[in-house]
């Protein structure tokens, strides 16, 4: 699979991960509609699932980018700031031949960095400050480089409306819990039916989460190795990212902008264990390849 | 019968289906090869005037390397009256070769180095040069794609049919990538 093949799938993605998110959410208020309300509301609540869906998919195509950034509490830059990472961003990017993206940064210890955006006319990378101290100049750039295969690959489009759209599942499946925990001791006239369908949500509640987690891994690790090989192509390199991992995995400092829907856009997971024990059942969703294995296939580039 | 003319029209149809996207894919190359080489322009042109100011200050404290200055000056028209990539890609070799001969002259000249006149175009050049190699980079991976389109079958005779030749490198001779010689 070369690079155009990998943008054209990424692009169809961003669709069908649109699409199943609004099937997922209306499917949901029914469900949610039959286990506590009558005929007219179910029909008013799936209406509304579908507006509300439609909006939310329409909003984080345009403005996912921002609510990234704002979450993340990440500032703009401009060139004065830190000609350092600037010039390097450049340089890139004439290497690339793509235009100049946004730079961000967030006043972090922390070394992690992220690419967001919808496509390469309107994107945004991001570094924390502690990357910036820590790396030389070669190692920053072939974190840049990374972050920018992203940014070309439209790998960015895909992952930031995931971030949105899965925070929402999330949520939803928070409030469905929720309501069933205060309204536990109702009883509905067609209490057999209502049972089935409370059972059910509760199920598609209790799951979702583990879906919408899913999603994030199908989609995120492969790409992580793709925008790893596209960096050393574009530096001629390898070995300056490579060293790069290695401090970033080191670093042993969780970053505090960042949360679980955000996580897989950096370049290293930022929720590191504070305790450093290792959890299978983390590690069963972890959302980026081991920083062991993508330097060992640097290093034999 | 019938069989025979769908069986002709479709050969037809595909072979120039193929024809249509060989050739629009070659003129996508040339266009970005062409939008590559601009790239490359702007950056030789901004190292271009960056140095009569740099000849300008070295003649306040070392007026005596005559030499240098004058191949400085020397690569500089060089390389504006350059126009090929190959052409281009020798005169900018040989403007850093002098850039750096300069430079390691210039630490005969304690004052000529700290001046920060002199501090912020040695800064400027490298940021330059390193964009100079990040579009040159650029564009002979473009070139490379086109080439290499024009160099299989079957793409390569329909390119040629279309009138499309490979392009050149943008690539010195080895010889002008040889270390530089410093006499002092």
């Amino acid at each position: 699979m070369n690079v155009y093949s990998h943008i054209t799938s990424n692009k169809i993605k961003t669709y069908v991960v649109i699409g199943m998110f609004m099937v997922f959410a209306t499917g949901f208020a029914y469900v949610w509609g039959k286990a506590f309300t009558d005929d007219f509301s179910i029909l008013a609540l799936t209406g509304f699932a579908l507006i509300f869906s439609g909006l939310m998919s329409f909003g984080s195509y345009y403005y996912s980018d921002k609510m990234i950034l704002s979450m993340s509490s990440a500032h703009k830059i401009k060139r004065g700031d830190n000609p350092r990472l600037y010039k390097t961003v450049e340089n890139l990017c004439i290497g690339s031949g793509l235009p100049l993206p946004a730079i961000y940064t967030i006043n972090d210890t922390a070394l992690n960095a992220f690419a967001t955006g919808r496509d390469p006319n309107h994107a945004v990378i991001c570094v924390t400050t502690g990357l910036l101290e820590k790396l030389s100049n070669s190692e920053l750039e072939g974190v840049i480089a990374h972050e920018l295969s992203h940014i070309g690959n439209y790998d960015i489009r895909l992952m930031s409306i995931v971030v949105i759209l899965v925070g929402v599942v999330a949520l939803l499946a928070d409030i469905f819990l929720r309501s069933i925990w205060y309204s536990g001791g109702r009883k509905s006239r067609n209490s057999q039916a209502s049972t089935v369908f409370l059972l059910v949500g509760i199920a598609l509640a209790i799951i979702s989460p583990l879906i919408a987690s899913l999603i994030h891994l199908a989609i995120s690790r492969k790409r992580e190795f793709l925008a790893d090989a596209s960096a050393a192509l574009l530096t001629r390199y390898p070995e300056g990212l490579a060293s790069a991992l290695e401090k970033i995995g080191k670093d042993r400092e969780p970053l505090e902008a960042a949360n679980n829907a955000t996580a897989h856009l950096y370049i290293a997971n930022p929720l590191i264990d504070k305790r450093g024990i290792h959890n299978w059942f983390a590690g069963l969703f972890n959302t980026h390849p081991p920083i062991s294995e993508r330097i060992k296939i640097l290093r034999s580039m | 019968m019938g069989y025979t003319i769908l069986a002709v029209t479709t050969i037809i149809g595909v072979v120039l289906l193929f024809c249509w996207y060989v050739y629009n894919s070659l003129a996508t190359g040339k266009v970005r090869i062409q939008e590559a080489i601009s790239g490359i322009d702007v950056q030789l042109k901004r190292r271009v005037d960056l140095i009569p100011n740099l000849i300008e200050t070295i003649k306040g404290y070392a007026q005596h390397e005559k030499d240098v200055l004058e191949n400085l000056t020397k690569a500089r028209s060089q390389l504006m009256s350059a126009k090929t990539p190959h052409q281009k890609a020798e005169s900018d070799s040989f403007l850093s070769s002098t850039l750096k001969t300069l430079f390691a002259v210039s630490e005969n000249y304690p004052v000529l180095k700290a001046s920060e006149n002199f501090i912020k175009l040695q800064e400027e050049l490298s940021d330059t040069e390193n964009k100079i190699a990040y579009s040159r980079q650029f564009y002979n991976s473009n070139v490379r794609d086109y080439n290499t389109l024009l160099a299989n079958i079957p793409s390569g005779p329909i390119g040629k049919a279309f009138g499309f030749a490979p392009l050149e490198y943008f690539e010195a001779e080895e010889a002008a990538k040889k270390p530089v010689e410093v006499k002092f």
